[in-house]
């Protein structure tokens, strides 16, 4: 038995298919609750596998070895996000100024708010910066940190947070809101709350899918130039 | 199937050869996504190709952020100090840059008859 389990924790094999298993019950779970916001996968999955790491005492880079090959799919998939964009093109060019202000309104406001609230809750510097490009997708993010000052892994940690959160709260707010329109609601999510928020809105309507991808593309360019300067505010 | 995932990763290299050769702020992944972009509407026949792959890739999107996500767990501690700040500064600019991103799209689309 310990020789099997001194197998399984050097090889990939274990915690890759344990990521799958946890995704495919989580999945499994959001579809019966019907897509509820609430039953979001990502967190049913990463709540189940961070208490089967802690319960068996793995440390997070042996399970990463293993979830790498499922983590490395997210360059591909950013890439592949130009079909359902090529697809709705048509949309895009005639929504180009309502896609230009929502785009500005939407980084700047995710930014400035991030550090003012930090700021005004006593954060320091650092992790003031590692907040500040936290709603752009993981890799923009974590460089963009890293070049003002913040703690990558830290911004890491951000950026699936804002997302999971984007994509909670989205559906229910907008509904609240009586936005009808699916190119805003998913170009919003995907300015606010990167490849998460696009992943929900693609589960909601295939419309706000490519406006939450486009966004998503679009906020990775314009925090690159906003997050300095939302920064700079409170320095 | 091959050939739209060579083509797939092929975009994502250049992207990335591109983006650090020059030095740019844009992640490899972005730029590869305008180049795969710039290809699908030149080339009619692309979309074809592409459909089966990027529509698997994206039909399963939510299950890519799933290894980053346990890393959260993993941090857990590291937050205790300044988690209510971290997480009050996250949730409330993420809501607030959702509402204001989708009034401001709203809003201008209704101010050049663009509503749908």
């Amino acid at each position: 038995m310990t020789d099997i389990w001194s197998y399984l924790t050097q090889g990939p094999l274990l915690w890759l298919t344990l990521t799958l298993a946890a995704f495919a019950v989580a999945d499994a779970i959001s579809r019966a609750a019907g897509r509820s916001p609430l039953a979001n996968p990502v967190m049913l999955s990463v709540v189940v596998l961070g208490t089967l790491l802690w319960a068996s005492s793995t440390p997070y880079p042996v399970y990463f070895e293993g979830a790498q090959f499922v983590h490395f799919l997210l360059g591909p998939a950013t890439v592949a996000l130009a079909l359902p964009i090529r697809d709705n093109l048509r949309h895009v060019g005639r929504a180009a100024l309502p896609l230009a202000a929502a785009l500005i309104a939407g980084s700047a406001t995710a930014a400035v708010t991030a550090v003012g609230i930090g700021w005004a809750m006593g954060l320091d510097g650092e992790i003031l910066a590692s907040l500040a490009p936290k709603s752009a997708t993981a890799p923009v993010a974590i460089g963009i940190s890293e070049t003002i000052g913040g703690l990558p892994t830290l911004t890491a940690v951000l950026v699936l947070l804002t997302g999971m959160i984007g994509a909670i709260t989205v559906t229910p707010m907008m509904n609240g809101l009586g936005i009808t329109d699916w190119r805003a609601r998913g170009f919003a999510v995907g300015v606010a709350a990167h490849g998460i928020g696009t992943a929900r809105a693609f589960q909601v309507n295939p419309v706000a899918g490519a406006f939450a991808g486009l966004g998503m593309g679009l906020n990775a360019i314009a925090t690159a130039f906003i997050a300095p300067w939302a920064l700079g505010l409170f320095e | 199937m091959i050939h739209a995932l060579l083509l797939l990763l092929a975009c994502q290299l250049v992207g990335e050869v591109t983006s650090r050769a020059l030095g740019l702020p844009l992640p490899g992944p972005v730029l590869g996504m305008l180049l795969m972009l710039g290809i699908l509407v030149t080339v009619p026949k692309a979309s074809a190709l592409m459909r089966p792959v990027a529509g698997f890739i994206l039909a399963n999107l939510s299950l890519l952020f799933v290894p980053a996500g346990v890393g959260v767990v993993a941090y857990l501690g590291v937050l205790r100090q300044d988690g209510l700040a971290i997480l009050l500064a996250v949730a409330l600019s993420t809501v607030a840059a959702i509402v204001v991103g989708a009034l401001a799209f709203t809003a201008v689309a209704r101010m050049t008859g663009n509503s749908e």
